[in-house]
């Protein structure tokens, strides 16, 4: 570690790891409630259980965007971080605010909760994703503020890469285009024309510069390879995610109001989506294979080409399958929909999240070049349990989807099976989707694990520049 | 990628494409905006609609069901439930919908359960407003079938 300041890091990715163990209990309760109906209710029902699942897992990205940026931006601009005070007073308000929110979900009906939070004044809530009550939404608001002005001064005080600033680009965009979620107009066709301004123009826009920059960092210290090498395929990728996921918007106003020109346009330039995708394997093991160094953190180099491996197949691939509009006529809004949710959430985000931490937290540790052998090896179950669990997830809910298109999509009227008779019939996919989910589950506990092997054995694997980071 | 492709030329072509594209959303977005007062019928979007809409929102409907397409994929979709139990009748669908939301829970053991919101019969009847206006949007006759 370069900066102290730096180490601000660490909390965030513990918190986020908080979250995301969170988030996997409430996944298992949902496909719980999918096989029988009864678990949990009325306490929790499948829609808060839904809400907290997806909130959970929206807050702890943002807090390993966060984390990762605080890492990354001093190392890259080589300075102190502008203000360590202002992030961590940032963190126990995002803290507070998220932590409040996810209560309020699980204490209160719905309902009641937009009446505590003075929903009718300013009326955002009760939309997918973007449940959080307005007074939510604005503390969010701040803290994006907060941490986008630390960053930013931060990179204006230092050395301006190529990395810092495809990454800055990529909060700003997140923080400006989550703007949109205070839009709430009494037309459904613009509700969900704009609120796609907020998921379509994260998850497969700006996020992707996001990804980008933090995959780019994270090979440029395990690979050593060449800054301006990394740097040329950094700007092809963002440029096609771009050029792709603007108009690839499309493809979600198919059926939901826009006129007809969608159709064509949304399934030609989405299909362009998965290019920046594949660029990023290529790059990612191209890099690998011309390393200049070996880097004892032989995990992180894992984390990283999986990163690329796992967002191609759960982004490029599942997304491509249904994106054509004759193919989406048929699977809009169906489990193929979520097996696709599932695999590009986690094989993106999700993993790269777990890439800078597996980077970064050994590094912050005083393990410059990674964790014992031990602890790598458990993290590395970890790894493949949650990569196998993730992939049996997805082939249980495609599987699914694609039975459910079959029962009741595509046969016509009278002869089509309803959709509660339908789901009768997909038990047994959601039981399958239930047994990868603990197998899922079982690599978060190893790779939780794995930190506390590290703690325990810290010091047995001595090396050069341990004592240089201190 | 071949020695001849420089770094400036792949960063040209980021923010060139980008800025391109980022002008066609504007211009098609506009364009949209124009044109779904026709598609979806605004003239018809009244008051109940939109107190229907907003009960739609404060109780989460979207967390179990989806509204053409879009949410959850535990229960039905609810852009044509006019279609598919109203029958071209908006009073009919009005007492269906009464019924059917003031049976909640139902009895059924393992039956996926929709929870009771104890709304009143004013209230419900907004909903069902909001429902009807909403399949009446033209969405490319998405979907397939009355299924849903
Ligand atoms: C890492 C990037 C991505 C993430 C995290 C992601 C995530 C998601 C999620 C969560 C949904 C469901 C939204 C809802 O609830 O309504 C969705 C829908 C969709 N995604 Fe992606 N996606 C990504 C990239 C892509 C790409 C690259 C493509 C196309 C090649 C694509 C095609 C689609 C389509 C067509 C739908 C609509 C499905 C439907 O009609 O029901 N996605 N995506
Ligand atoms: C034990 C593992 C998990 C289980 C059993 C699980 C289960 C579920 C269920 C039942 C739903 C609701 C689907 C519906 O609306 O009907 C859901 C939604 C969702 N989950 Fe998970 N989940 C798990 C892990 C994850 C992980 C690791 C991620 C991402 C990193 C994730 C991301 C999502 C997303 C984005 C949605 C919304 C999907 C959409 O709208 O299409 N889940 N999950």
């Amino acid at each position: 570690m370069k900066y102290e300041s730096q180490r601000i890091a660490k909390p965030y990715f513990v918190f986020a790891m908080m979250l995301f163990a969170g988030q996997i209990l409430f996944g298992l309760l949902m496909g719980l409630q999918y096989i029988n109906g009864d678990v949990g209710f009325p306490y929790i029902p499948f829609n808060a259980a839904r809400m907290v699942h997806t909130n959970l897992l929206i807050v702890w990205m943002l807090f390993g965007f966060m984390g990762a940026s605080y890492f990354l931006v001093p190392e890259e601009a080589e300075t102190e971080l502008y203000s360590p005070l202002l992030a961590k007073i940032t963190f126990w308000v995002f803290v507070v605010a998220g932590v409040a929110t996810i209560l309020g979900y699980l204490l209160v009906p719905y309902a009641e909760l937009a009446r505590i939070t003075k929903n009718e004044l300013f009326p955002t809530m009760g939309r997918e994703f973007l449940e959080q009550p307005t007074i939510t939404k604005i503390g969010i608001v701040l803290v994006c503020l907060s941490f986008v002005f630390n960053i930013g001064m931060t990179i204006l005080r230092g050395r301006k890469t190529v990395i810092n600033m495809v990454l800055i680009t990529g909060l700003i965009g997140l923080a400006v285009f989550y703007l949109f979620s205070f839009y709430n107009p009494d037309s459904l066709t613009l509700d969900k024309y704009f609120w796609w301004f907020v998921v379509h123009l994260w998850v497969e826009g700006v996020w992707e510069l996001i990804l980008g920059a933090l995959l780019a960092f994270v090979l440029i210290k395990v690979t050593g390879v060449d800054r301006e090498h990394i740097e040329k395929w950094l700007y092809v990728i963002i440029a096609m995610a771009l050029i792709s996921g603007l108009i690839g918007m499309g493809h979600h106003y198919f059926w939901v109001g826009p006129p007809k020109y969608w159709l064509w346009m949304g399934s030609f330039f989405s299909a362009l989506e998965p290019v920046p995708f594949f660029m990023m394997v290529v790059f990612a093991f191209k890099m690998v294979k011309e390393r200049r160094r070996e880097h004892n953190n032989k995990i992180a180099t894992t984390w990283a080409k999986g990163t690329a491996v796992m967002a191609f197949l759960g982004a490029g691939v599942w997304g491509f399958l249904h994106t054509l509009a004759p193919v989406n006529y048929y699977t809009h809004g169906s489990q193929l929909t979520a097996a696709h949710g599932h695999l590009a959430f986690f094989g993106a985000y999700a993993m790269v999240v777990m890439c800078m931490i597996s980077y970064s937290m050994p590094v912050m540790n005083g393990r410059p070049q990674g964790n014992s052998v031990q602890a790598q090896k458990v993290e590395r179950i970890g790894f493949w349990l949650m990569c196998i669990g993730m992939l049996g997830i997805t082939f249980a809910l495609t599987a699914a989807g694609i039975w459910q298109v079959a029962l009741q999509r595509i046969p016509e009227a009278g002869k089509a099976l309803s959709f509660m008779a339908t789901q009768e019939v997909l038990k047994p996919f959601y039981i399958a989707r239930l047994g990868f989910g603990l197998i899922f589950t079982a690599g978060v506990a190893a790779y939780f694990a794995s930190f506390v092997v590290a703690n325990k054995n810290g010091k047995q694997y001595p090396d050069a520049n341990a004592t240089l980071a201190e | 990628m071949a020695e001849k492709f420089t770094k400036s030329m792949a960063r040209n072509i980021y923010y060139g494409g980008s800025f391109f594209f980022l002008l066609l959303l504007l211009g098609l977005s506009v364009d949209t905006v124009r044109q779904l007062p026709k598609r979806e019928h605004r003239e018809a979007l009244t008051e109940h609609v939109i107190a229907g809409k907003g009960l739609w929102e404060t109780n989460n409907c979207i967390g179990c069901h989806s509204l053409m397409g879009e949410g959850a994929y535990y229960a039905p979709e609810l852009a044509n439930v006019f279609d598919r139990r109203g029958a071209g009748n908006e009073a009919a669908f009005k007492s269906y919908l009464r019924g059917w939301v003031n049976a909640q829970p139902l009895a059924i053991p393992e039956r996926r359960k929709m929870p009771q919101f104890n709304l009143t019969d004013a209230e419900i009847d907004d909903l069902a407003d909001f429902l009807i206006w909403t399949s009446r949007i033209d969405d490319n006759n998405w979907p397939p079938n009355v299924e849903g």
